[in-house]
């Protein structure tokens, strides 16, 4: 029987899509983000394994609450298309039984068209791009961003509905041209719903403590709101400046 | 009196007062229920039609800023007049400022001066003065000792070896056996309606109806109570002289219909200082003068506002003497002028009026505030813009508490209040016998320990053969817990019928009596605490082994607890139906026993700020909390054990059993505006969603705490009181109580500054 692992799950998730979601979260990810908040997650054997019948079960006592408030199913993780054969027979789940709406929170870090399956029968997808400069992307998660970008763009040639999300690190984020540079990538994109930047905080690193382990981040202080106006107001200006030579 | 009588009974005149209101029932009887049947103005419309606060009022509210401040710098109590026991004329008037208020009158002649109520019992006014150094003259006490008895006095007088050992013991807590026991609703909407010559003239009538053949002791007793009214309500049109108003005649307008509702309310604070004083349901009933007055163009929005703002900074302003023990129980200096908002009617026109949006607005026009505890019923049939602005207040000020009307509704009709927290009654025909809790998860490790107290090692419950075994069998247990329980019901239930055969004796509710029915539903509503803690304790003992840690004397003291087991607050079957099986179980216990005043039982599962002391004295407990350490509040689950979210915990709680629970079910929910959602329209329906679904399952009640940094501040000290605070960033959760202190002030840091 497909299993999925899973780390833990959300039945009032808010923020990860519109209106109120169940929120899973799947255990694994390949990359390692200097400022992941849960660090918990990346191991690809911790965690708990279960059935799809289970994971339904978890969800099914509250689709009225995701229904009327124009919410659905988030999976999120670790990364989610770690585990896209599980995750997609839950989506399709989902959407025979109870009409659900699926979203699919990913660091991008697969190929189009091997999840296409899974894309398929996802309505929204989250994803999170680290970093437009391919340097600082390895620094920052261990991984070369091309497979990251690469999803982006078969997306918006697929014509699939996109909120890209962007964590801002001081130090790490706030070089002009990067910020232009990602304006203008996701000015060529189609299918962009909406763009976020996320502010880094410093409330995860609890659970690097608890792993034993050092936290790579140590007294980076979160963004001031200055900072993150400034952010975007770059990433507009690459934005328009693809937008206005289309 | 006898004008309108004529007037009533045998012309088609109608008395000024009444005039463009629908004619029904309620002008030849008291009947407000009718009234405000014929006379509501339902709204369905926004708030875009609201003020702010007056100059008048902004002045007001300084006056009270300023003496609150003052109250805080004197550790809590500004004054107290230690002279003159508190009676309904016993003061005269005082105001905060004569020409700007529009609506007067105070407990004592200066605003902030607390008064003595020795009625309910001289120890609790001794101590109190004490506590805060004011000195209690010796002829005060020596007359409530010696020539007047009190409450409290006779409670002790009969009360029997048992009672006294469960009361030391903290296996029953609470119990309002030395002050007013309060949780009664006088219909104060009588006072406007009517005027107070009419009310006593039906409670003449009544009185009259009582010369019957048979004179026997619930005759003699009615008819003395009925005579206390009438002398109560001779009293209440001399407080509205003091002030200068004649209150023998209804209301003629809005201004005179706030004045003497809160005549009448005033009155009762006057006379008794209960637990709980609760308002009732009058902004609805309110809202008819008003919107008269506008009609006839006397009044227009901006001085309606005022009036509401006005009424409302009295209530806020409601203070009673306590002594310190009393706060480690009820801290806060709470006083539960709760008022009820909303709701539907029987024939499903909404009660929502345009003042159900104006007292919300008082949040706004005052700033946020725990008094009056505005309580909003709640329908799936609310219009839309009111659950929406409800949701907004909500989210702005965390001063809301909501109860479900389409759960009540069917139980007590459309015209009922809450009483305190969670206690519907209808509103001037049902009272209740307020009776605080009793302790499940102590009465637990009793069942353990065959009866003795795991804290003092004394033999408080019957000495029942104790558990022996190394670890602790599910089957066992019960076989032991189901009889204590039983001992713990009938001892609870004699004490409660000790207490409040003293109260009616020694410190009776003249004037809050007055204003209701002669023949009254009364409950006796029991409570239990510790539930969250007693069916965790059984989840464990049944799904993983618990393993008791016995001292010399042989009493477990603590619990090795291994394996994994289902913890209360994640819908999970396995242990919620163990917590459904106790309320119910709990609840039959005490339906076997005699009440007083043949009272109909019930209980509630609600520990206000108890749920510390109740920590504070039960052991260890076989779910791993140590012993001294807080229950949860209420109905809630254990803080931290609720690991599924909000929906999970919710449903966990909407299993509890209203029908075995008729006093209320609490549940206190707590999130920060950023797990919400991430603007204000999508945090307010995406509130207004999840109340819909959690009432849908047949919830009772919710607080909503949605925090700003004061009440994270206050989170920090007490995580107990926020076991769901989330913090959601960047796609992922945080438990704020999880974290250390110093991200905790990250967090604060960031909120104060941040978008919220």
């Amino acid at each position: 029987m497909l299993k999925g692992r899973i780390h833990s799950l959300e039945t009032f998730g808010t923020v990860d899509g519109p209106g109120i979601r169940f929120v899973l979260f799947m255990q694994g990810c390949l990359l390692q983000c200097q400022y992941c908040h849960n660090p918990d997650t990346w191991s690809l054997t911790e965690g708990r394994e279960v059935t799809l019948e289970e994971v339904l079960a978890e969800i099914e006592p509250y689709i009225n609450y995701y229904r009327s408030s124009g919410g659905g199913l988030t999976v999120s993780g670790g990364e989610a298309t770690l585990q896209a054969p599980f995750v997609t027979e839950l989506f399709r789940e989902v959407k025979k039984r109870w009409n659900l709406h699926t979203c699919l929170d990913t660091n991008g870090y697969n190929e189009g068209d091997k999840i296409r399956d899974l894309l398929d029968v996802t309505d929204l997808v989250m994803l999170d791009l680290k970093h437009i400069d391919n340097e600082k992307h390895i620094k920052l998660t261990g991984k070369p961003n091309v497979r990251m970008l690469n999803m982006a763009r078969w997306l918006s040639e697929h014509d699939r509905k996109m909120w890209i999300r962007h964590v801002f690190v001081p130090g790490i984020h706030d070089d002009e041209q990067d910020l232009i540079n990602l304006g203008k990538f996701i000015g060529g994109l189609h299918g962009v719903e909406k763009f976020e930047i996320l502010p880094y905080h410093t409330m995860g690193i609890f659970k690097w403590q608890e792993l034993g382990w050092d936290y790579p981040l140590e007294g980076v202080p979160s963004p001031t709101e200055e900072e993150i106006e400034r952010a975007n107001r770059l990433i507009e200006e690459g934005r328009q400046q693809v937008v206005s030579a289309k | 009196m006898s004008v309108i009588e004529r007037e009533v009974q045998g012309s088609q005149a109608v008395p000024s007062a009444w005039r463009g209101f629908k004619a029904g029932k309620w002008m030849k009887e008291v009947n407000v229920r009718n009234f405000i049947q014929k006379n509501v103005a339902s709204y369905e419309g926004d708030d875009k039609f609201l003020k702010g606060a007056t100059a008048n009022t902004k002045a007001l509210w300084d006056i009270i800023s300023d003496l609150s401040k003052k109250e805080r710098e004197a550790g809590g109590v500004l004054d107290v007049d230690v002279n003159t026991p508190s009676t309904i004329t016993s003061h005269a008037a005082g105001y905060l400022d004569k020409d700007k208020e529009q609506v007067v009158g105070l407990q004592a002649d200066e605003p902030f001066k607390r008064t003595i109520h020795p009625f309910g019992g001289i120890n609790m006014v001794l101590n109190s003065c004490k506590a805060y150094g004011f000195e209690l003259p010796g002829e005060i006490v020596d007359l409530f000792t010696k020539i007047r008895k009190t409450h409290n006095q006779g409670v002790f007088d009969a009360y029997t070896t048992e009672m006294r050992a469960c009361r030391k013991a903290g296996i029953i807590t609470g119990l309002p056996d030395a002050y007013g026991r309060g949780r009664i609703i006088g219909d104060y909407r009588r006072v406007a309606l009517y005027g107070v010559d009419f009310l006593i003239k039906q409670k003449k009538q009544e009185k009259l109806s009582l010369e019957v053949d048979v004179i026997d002791e619930d005759v003699i007793r009615l008819r003395e109570e009925l005579s206390e009214q009438i002398r109560a309500l001779e009293e209440l049109k001399e407080l509205g002289q003091m002030y200068g108003f004649d209150i023998s005649r209804p209301a003629e307008n809005a201004k005179e219909a706030f004045q003497w509702v809160y005549f009448g309310y005033l009155a009762a604070i006057k006379e008794q200082d209960g637990a709980a004083m609760s308002l009732g349901r009058v902004s609805s009933f309110l809202d008819t003068y008003v919107e008269r007055d506008l009609a006839e163009g006397v009044l227009n929005e901006e001085s309606a506002q005022e009036l509401v703002d006005h009424f409302v900074m009295k209530l806020r302003i409601v203070k009673f003497l306590r002594t310190p023990e009393y706060n480690d129980l009820f801290s806060g200096d709470p006083t539960w002028v709760t008022e009820s908002i909303g709701g539907m009617a029987e024939d499903g026109r909404t009660l929502v009026t345009k003042n159900s949006f104006r007292f919300l607005h008082t949040l706004y026009n005052l700033g946020p505030g725990p008094e009056p505890n505005l309580t909003v019923l709640w329908s799936e049939k609310l219009p839309e813009a009111f659950k929406k602005f409800a949701a907004k207040v909500s989210i702005e000020t965390s001063s809301i508490q909501y109860e479900n009307d389409d759960l009540m509704r069917p139980i007590y009709g459309d015209d009922y209040g809450i009483a305190c927290c969670v206690s519907a009654m209808r509103i001037g025909k049902q009272m209740q016998f307020f009776g605080a809790r009793a302790n499940l998860a102590k009465v637990l490790l009793y069942a353990i320990n065959g009866g003795k107290d795991e804290k003092s090692g004394v033999q408080v419950g019957p000495e029942y053969p104790a558990i022996t075994s190394e670890y602790l069998d599910y089957d066992e247990v019960m076989k032991r817990y189901i009889p204590m329980m039983e001992w713990l019901a009938k001892t609870y239930v004699n004490s409660l019928n000790v207490i409040h055969y003293m109260h009616d004796k020694y410190c009776y509710e003249r004037i809050e009596m007055a204003l209701h029915d002669r023949d009254i539903l009364r409950t006796m509503a029991c409570g239990i605490a510790g539930l969250s803690v007693a069916a965790d304790s059984l989840s464990a003992i049944k799904y993983a082994k618990v393993k008791p840690i016995r001292n010399e004397q042989g009493i477990a003291v603590d619990f090795e607890i291994e394996g994994e087991f289902p913890c209360y607050g994640n819908n999970d079957d396995k242990v919620d139906q163990i917590a459904v099986k106790l309320v119910e179980s709990f609840m039959g216990m005490i339906r076997k026993h005699k009440t007083y005043r043949n009272s109909l039982p019930t209980q509630s599962i609600l520990t206000i700020t108890s749920n510390v002391v109740y920590g504070k004295k039960t052991g260890s407990t076989p779910d791993g909390r140590k012993g001294g350490e807080p229950f949860a509040p209420g109905a809630n689950p254990m803080h931290g054990r609720d690991k599924k979210g909000a929906l999970a915990s919710l449903s966990s709680v909407a299993k509890l059993p209203y029908e075995h629970s008729l006093d209320g079910i609490s549940n206190t929910f707590s999130i920060v505006p950023k797990a919400l959602g991430k603007d204000i329209d999508s945090r307010e329906s995406n509130l207004v969603s999840m109340m819909d679904g959690y009432f849908g399952s047949d919830a009772h009640h919710l607080n909503v705490n949605v925090f700003d940094r004061e009440q994270l501040i206050d989170a920090m000290d007490h995580p107990e009181n926020y076991p769901q605070l989330t913090v959601r960033v960047s796609g992922y959760a945080v438990n704020f109580i999880k974290l250390t202190r110093e991200q905790q002030l990250d967090v604060i840091h960031r909120t104060f500054h941040g978008s919220m």
